[in-house]
């Protein structure tokens, strides 16, 4: 694999530190008058989701981390493992259950979602920003209440809870955003 | 994976359209006028000559973290300056008095919020006045220009040791290391990072953060590993007679009681020279002339480098250089 030098470090760059893959979320070049110029970075493990910050000398070198982000389809869990194909030729992979443990509320079927490859295999998916999903459980709606801003659970067909304003009904499509977790609106389908 | 939002602070996601245009406002660059009249009033009322040396030198900076661009003239080799440091002391050597220059200064570095490549120094050296007396007038020049404020002096010893419990001048290398790896410094090269690297970082990283904000504080006495061309008062725990000024944060001048013994200058840019090869810096030709005018006699005294447009950014509250220069590199 590739090794960079701190020189080429920019925002999505894939690194290896301690071992695991990381993503660098921000890169701040930073130097005192007449002494040595450091890279403060702010990087997510691949693996584990944590975000930690950390400097580097100017000039040093890293090892590139093996890291691939593709499109494929989500098409069905087994119960053990989640299945995607790549859309354009058909190809599919299975990922284990830790790998689309953000993802795996949102999913039905047919999705075509972010999958990042790692070491042969799938590290993490990531779901569509936005989901259209039916309601299949909320207490009943309160008609008229568009005004007060209140709000109550409400269970997704894939299992997911989002909370929602009071007006909404079982059977319902709702929008919502996959990254928050939030209920974004009524969706027109 | 959250979708990424554009780094805001990075003027080449701009549309290109867009950078035809200043990064400062009109206003600014106003108010920017009236700061320079303002430091020129205050170094003239005290008596300093106004020079302007040349941008473009026949040597290099031999400093051991300092890039000189090579601008050649007629195919002869030639830098441009990194200050203009040897240039006036060579107008000391033969008397001028004190001297002060708003200079243009280039570095070879990526342009930041805090960093140009080019940018403006106001440098000033004052024959027979000790370096504490100079931080204090630095100081008074930055409430003339910001107006009135707390002002402090600390030691770089009492502020290192409060904030990570080390000496400084005295921390063994392997302590620093575990210090500086707590705090984030990844190492990945074969030979580890040396002690004037860890200080950098610490420095840098933890012991500025933790200075209280608002008030501009002088620090003094730095360890002998970051003399660069100051004298080094000896004693039980040596320590480079060496200032910075800080405010919110930000790094804003560095002064010297300046380095006058020949042997002792051509030691240090031997030591200089040393580290560039260490960091695979291409080592330069030096100013063989600031040499010959430390020979003939610099005069006993103490001066300053003042990052200008820090200090205009600073009082104008501003976050970033680009909003008080015409246009940032990224738009030069």
């Amino acid at each position: 694999m590739a090794t960079f030098s701190t020189n080429q470090f920019k925002i999505g760059l894939k690194i290896m530190l301690d071992g695991d893959p990381y993503n660098i979320l921000e890169n701040e070049f930073v130097k005192p008058g007449k002494g040595q110029a450091f890279n403060r970075v702010r990087v997510r493990n691949l693996k584990t989701g944590r975000v930690l910050e950390r400097t580097f000398k100017s000039g040093d070198t890293v090892e590139g981390a093996d890291v691939a982000d593709v499109d494929m389809q989500f098409l069905y869990s087994d119960g053990e493992f989640w299945h995607f194909m790549n859309p354009e030729n058909f190809e599919q992979l299975q990922a284990g259950a830790s790998a689309v443990a953000d993802a795996a509320p949102w999913l039905k079927g047919e999705e075509s979602c972010q999958v990042t490859l790692y070491n042969g295999a799938i590290l993490t998916v990531a779901a569509p920003n936005t989901v259209v999903l039916q309601v299949v459980e909320t207490d009943p709606g309160v008609r008229g209440d568009t005004a007060t801003g209140g709000t109550k659970p409400a269970k997704l067909e894939t299992g997911a809870m989002v909370k929602v304003p009071l007006f909404i009904e079982n059977g319902e499509l709702l929008k919502c955003d996959t990254r928050t977790g939030q209920y974004i609106g009524r969706a027109r389908e | 994976m959250p979708a990424r939002s554009p780094d805001q602070r990075d003027p080449f996601s701009l549309p290109a359209a867009a950078l035809w245009r200043p990064s400062a406002t009109i206003e600014t660059l106003r108010e920017r006028a009236r700061l320079v009249r303002s430091a020129r009033a205050f170094l003239e009322a005290r008596g300093l000559l106004e020079v302007q040396t040349p941008l473009l030198s026949r040597a290099a900076s031999h400093e051991p973290h300092l890039a000189s661009l090579a601008v050649p003239v007629q195919g002869e080799p030639a830098w441009l300056n990194t200050s203009p440091e040897y240039a006036m002391k060579r107008l000391l050597a033969v008397g001028s008095g004190p001297i002060f220059q708003f200079s243009t200064a280039f570095r070879d570095e990526p342009p930041g919020p805090l960093h140009n490549p080019e940018f403006t120094l106001l440098e000033w050296y004052r024959p027979t006045m000790g370096y504490r007396e100079l931080l204090a007038e630095v100081q008074a020049l930055i409430l003339e220009l910001a107006g009135p404020r707390d002002t402090l002096v600390i030691d770089y010893r009492q502020a290192f040791r409060r904030t990570l419990g080390l000496d400084p001048h005295r921390a063994s290398l392997r302590r620093l290391r575990e210090a500086a790896q707590t705090h984030g410094l990844v190492s990945t090269a074969r030979r580890g990072p040396a002690r004037a690297e860890l200080l950098d970082f610490l420095y840098g990283a933890v012991m500025l953060p933790d200075l209280p904000g608002e008030a501009v504080i002088g620090i003094t006495d730095f360890p002998v590993c970051q003399a660069s061309l100051a004298r080094i008062r000896p004693g039980r725990t040596p320590m480079a007679e060496r200032f910075e000024v800080i405010w919110r944060g930000v790094e804003l001048a560095n002064g010297y009681q300046e380095l006058t013994d020949y042997a002792g200058l051509l030691l240090r840019q031997a030591v200089d020279l040393n580290e560039r090869r260490r960091h695979r810096r291409p080592c330069l030709p030096l100013d063989l002339r600031l040499n010959e005018a430390v020979a003939a006699g610099l005069p006993e005294g103490s001066g300053v480098a003042l990052g200008f447009d820090r200090l205009v950014m600073l009082t104008l509250g501003k976050a970033t250089l680009a909003e008080v220069l015409a246009f940032d590199h990224p738009r030069a």
